[in-house]
């Protein structure tokens, strides 16, 4: 039988597995981005979880309007790698300092 | 071992296997290529949850449309893939320790208190089935959160065009706001110029033409 | 009669302002005249008053305008109270005054500020006959500080001078100083007295004599009279405060007549008179006074022989003739010091004017070096100078006699600390004033012709006589009539007043004296043998013979034997110096006073407002703001992993805060 918990703990490894993605990867902009999919897919995960095992419907609910803008906001942050590059030629997190203060 | 144990070890497994390289790969094609198979492994978790809508939902749009999209601005962008390697196990502990910091903190939360041996009801859902039932939540209860949602995407749209859009320099193409604001002094100038001939010479000689 | 009184102080002051503010318009001869009149009708109601307060023994008091009253039980008014005193300072003001006005008429005759001049002394007149009237703190106050005002305008009066700026401001700012004591006695008066009214704060002068002030524990009285004291100090110039009197020798003469001889510089002595039951009942003060006077008087005569200005030799004789006043005064023997006052009024005026008239036939030439023999070409001038010197100096029968003797017997008697020393002081004074009054007179008027073909031009006025010559003759009548009628009190004043006003009862109810405690006003009144015998009395005395021994010392140095001064100076160079550097207290002043203020400026604008408040708050404060915007940026470094570093980082930390918070209290109380 596969409680709660066992959903819970994926959930959980998957953002860290983001969280160390974002760290780990200065060099590689759209792995950045990839890694911040990560994170919302693990937060899907954990709403679903919740949803199944508490019988609530609503869960699902807040997946579906997740996912919408998530979809939306993963196209724009393209758009802009994509401007970004055009400009600089490089995708090098370590070179896109220009709001240095 | 239940068939439903079995199935989520697998599928969970892939999931994370394939999270870790998604950012570990050195090809950035790689690495969508292995996000595409954590999110179906994600997706197949879901459907053992029973959440069955949102599994389809979770590959048709998401893996469909927003990987395929990854896949096309890796594609067009020329990375140097040598370069980017430079440094890149530097900053592992410290990402380590965070990462493991939080998971655990995340664990601590949410899997302590009396849900650890929570039992899924059971419910009637299984009669209206997945979708309906999520349709029937939405169309009602979160109506003004979809017309919303549909606003963000239509924004995001305008944005992402606009963000992007590059415009060939020797199109010719009418451009209808333009032409609505001209006016007419823009166009045309009257000068008022005296008469060259004084008017008494004139009048006696009206020439007659055939 | 009060209404009447009203005319005294306002008629001046009428002339005053149409003086001022039209003289334009009236001309030089409007000017004077309208001044000349409002004076005159002052004059003339102060002698009705002065007939009417001493023949039939009348005492006008009372409010004529009552300017404020608070809630808290401050009345401030204008009033009036005339009694013995205020009338006879009332008449010596006015007619010196008159006397003044005239002699000015030739005198400044031909100075582009005609007008300016004769409104500034008319005003003058006005301040000190409110200051003598007044029945209150504040009035007396009021006019303190006006006749310092007008001292101040008339000392710069040639304003293009430095020099004379120089003087009138040291006059102003040294009186200031004396103003604090002043003011902090008027304070001090209103705080246990709760009232500034003479009438008020003279009846409870015992309660204050009991009182003690709670820090300190000194007797309010005390610290009182010596607070008004030092206001007398300034104004009266007493050492030290006696700096400006010398420097205000840059007015014109008349001025220094009027001013700094008869009336202004004698407000402090009047003062302590008119507040004598206060000062009564405090040994102490009176002591302070007595010393302060003694010292004055001796020291600012030595410097008197020494001075080669013929304006300077009278302006320290009258610092040391105050000093004798404040002497008096010391010595409970107020009317006394009042008499004096009188007298010294008289021939004091009469001396400066002399020796204004002088100035004039010199065509301002003020070096008696540069003078001598005048007598043959100035008789008037000399025979009047020579007179007031008489009256100056103590010669029996003359006013100055009557009155300088009164005090000499009058410390004698004294039993207060510090009395022996003013008894010699007094009496070692009066050789020196013998010295260098005639020392003055042997050298402008007898003795050789030593002006000439250098008679220098150098000085004060825009002036030219148009004189080809540089014969002296007799100045014109406006300057010597006044010189004549000023001599004919020098002589007289004395033999008729010394009876009522030292051994009568003259200024019985305007002044008070403790008899039991200080006697010697009363052993006056008891060994008083009448004029005519105090005089031939007089000729066998010790300060008789020490005059005429002064006198005979000036003829041997300066008429028989002149070489001989220049020999004494070349074996006392020290004794010289010290002399003409007038103890060095200008120079003392100077470096320390003026000086330690300047530095104190000069560090609170260095440290204080450079340095603290626009180095170390004003651009400090945006150096630290720079600096901490320095450090901040840092922050901000545009490394989205850097950010996205530091939200992880905060994530965690709030999880974890979280996590605990509710574990808390639990913990911390485990650990109790």
């Amino acid at each position: 039988m596969v409680s709660l918990s066992w959903y819970l703990f994926v959930g959980a490894v998957l953002f860290a597995i983001s969280v160390i993605g974002i760290f780990l990867n200065r060099k590689n902009l759209i792995v950045l981005l990839m890694a911040i999919e990560l994170m919302l897919l693990a937060v899907n995960t954990n709403f679903i979880a919740f949803s199944h095992f508490l019988g609530d419907l609503h869960g699902q609910v807040f997946v579906f309007f997740i996912l919408t803008v998530a979809a939306a906001e993963s196209a724009i942050g393209l758009a802009i790698l994509v401007a970004l590059f055009r400009n600089m030629n490089t995708i090098n997190v370590d070179e896109l300092d220009a709001l240095k203060g | 071992m239940d068939p439903v144990a079995a199935l989520f070890a697998v599928f969970s497994a892939s999931t994370l296997v394939s999270a870790v390289r998604v950012i570990t790969a050195r090809n950035p094609v790689h690495a969508v290529l292995y996000l595409v198979l954590c999110f179906f492994s994600a997706a197949c978790l879901w459907l053992l949850l029973q959440a069955e809508f949102l599994a389809i939902a979770l590959v048709l749009v998401y893996v469909g449309a927003v990987m395929v999209l990854f896949l096309f601005v890796v594609m067009m962008l020329d990375i140097q893939i040598d370069r980017l390697r430079v440094g890149f196990w530097r900053h592992l502990p410290l990402a380590a320790l965070i990462g493991v910091a939080i998971a655990l903190q995340l664990w601590l939360v949410l899997a302590n208190g009396h849900w650890q041996f929570l039992t899924p009801p059971v419910t009637d859902v299984a009669k209206v089935g997945n979708t309906k039932a999520l349709g029937q939540l939405t169309f009602t209860e979160y109506l003004l959160p979809l017309q919303m949602a549909g606003a963000i995407l239509l924004v995001a749209i305008v944005a992402a065009i606009a963000l992007t859009l590059r415009r060939r320099s020797d199109s010719l193409h009418q451009r209808p706001g333009d032409q609505v604001r001209v006016r007419a002094r823009d166009r045309l100038t009257i000068v008022h110029m005296p008469p060259a001939v004084h008017p008494t010479a004139t009048a006696k000689a009206p020439v007659k033409e055939a | 009669m009060l209404k009447l009184a009203l005319l005294v102080p306002l008629a001046p002051l009428a002339g005053a302002i149409a003086a001022g503010l039209f003289g334009r318009t009236l001309g030089r001869a409007g000017a004077h005249v309208v001044t000349i009149f409002g004076v005159l009708v002052a004059t003339i109601v102060s002698a009705l008053i002065f007939w009417a307060v001493i023949a039939e023994h009348q005492v006008i008091s009372g409010t004529v305008y009552t300017w404020a009253q608070t809630g808290g039980g401050l009345h401030l008014e204008i009033g009036f109270l005339i009694d013995s005193l205020t009338a006879t300072m009332m008449l010596v003001v006015s007619f010196v005054s008159l006397m003044v006005h005239i002699y000015t008429i030739g005198y400044m005759a031909d100075d582009p500020g005609y007008q300016r001049f004769f409104s500034y002394i008319a005003l003058f007149t006005f301040s000190m006959l409110m200051l003598v009237m007044s029945n209150n703190f504040l009035q007396l106050f009021f006019g303190w500080e006006a006749v310092g005002l007008v001292s101040y305008l008339l000392i710069g009066f040639w304003y293009k001078r430095p020099s004379a700026i120089y003087a009138n401001l040291k006059a102003f700012i040294v009186n200031r100083v004396g103003d604090i004591g002043f003011v902090l006695g008027i304070g001090l008066i209103y705080a246990y007295c709760g009232s500034l009214d003479y009438a008020a704060v003279f009846a409870q002068s015992s309660a204050l004599a009991a009182s003690v002030l709670p820090a300190g524990g000194w007797s309010v009285l005390t610290v009182i009279c010596v607070c008004l004291f030092i206001g007398a100090m300034g104004k009266s110039a007493q050492f030290p405060l006696h700096v400006w009197l010398p420097d205000s020798m840059e007015g014109p003469t008349p001025i220094s007549a009027l001013i700094h001889a008869a009336t202004m510089v004698t407000a402090g002595i009047f003062m302590v008179a008119r507040t004598s039951p206060l000062f009564e009942l405090s040994e102490a003060a009176l002591s302070f006074v007595m010393v302060i006077g003694a010292i004055t008087a001796l020291f600012m005569g030595f410097l008197g022989i020494v001075q080669n200005d013929i304006k300077r030799v009278i302006a320290y004789s009258t610092l040391s003739q105050l000093g004798y006043m404040t002497v008096a005064l010391g010595a409970s023997a107020y009317s006394v010091a009042i008499f004096h006052l009188v007298t010294h009024a008289f021939f004091k005026a009469l001396l400066f004017l002399a020796a204004g008239s002088v100035i004039i036939a010199m065509h301002h030439e003020q070096d008696i070096r540069r003078m001598g023999g005048l007598w043959r070409y100035m008789p008037i001038t000399w025979v009047t100078c020579v007179i007031g010197g008489l009256a100056l100096i103590g010669m029996p029968g003359f006013a100055g006699f009557y009155s300088k003797d009164s005090i000499i017997e009058a410390v004698a008697h004294s039993q207060l600390p510090g009395s022996g020393f003013a008894q010699f002081a007094v009496t070692a004074g009066v050789f020196v004033t013998a010295l260098y009054t005639f020392r003055m007179i042997f050298l402008v008027f007898h003795g050789k012709e030593r002006f000439g073909a250098h008679g220098s031009h150098e000085h004060e006025h825009e002036h030219d006589h148009g004189h080809g010559d540089s014969a002296p003759h007799e100045t014109p009548a406006v300057v010597w009539v006044p010189l004549v009628l000023l001599a004919i009190p020098s002589v007289l004043v004395g033999a008729f007043g010394v009876q009522p006003l030292v051994a009568g009862d003259y200024f019985a109810g305007a002044i008070f004296v403790d008899h039991n405690a200080h006697e010697a006003v009363g052993e006056l009144a008891r060994e008083f043998p009448g004029a005519l015998n105090m005089a031939l009395e007089g000729f066998v005395r010790l300060p008789f013979l020490l005059a005429a021994a002064g006198v005979a010392l000036a003829w041997l140095l300066y008429i028989k034997r002149p070489e001989l001064p220049e020999a004494i100076r070349a074996r006392m160079p020290w004794l010289y110096r010290l002399l003409d550097h007038k103890y060095y207290l200008d120079q003392i002043n100077e470096i320390v006073f003026a000086g330690g203020a300047r530095w104190i400026g000069a560090g609170f604008w260095k440290q204080g407002d450079v340095a603290l408040i626009d180095g170390a708050l004003v651009n400090g404060s945006a150096r630290v703001v720079g600096r901490l915007a320095q450090l901040i940026r840092r922050v901000q470094s545009g490394f989205i992993y850097h950010y996205a570093f530091v939200m992880l980082v905060g994530i965690a930390v709030m999880l974890f805060v979280f996590l605990t918070w509710p574990y808390l209290p639990a913990l911390i109380a485990d650990r109790r």
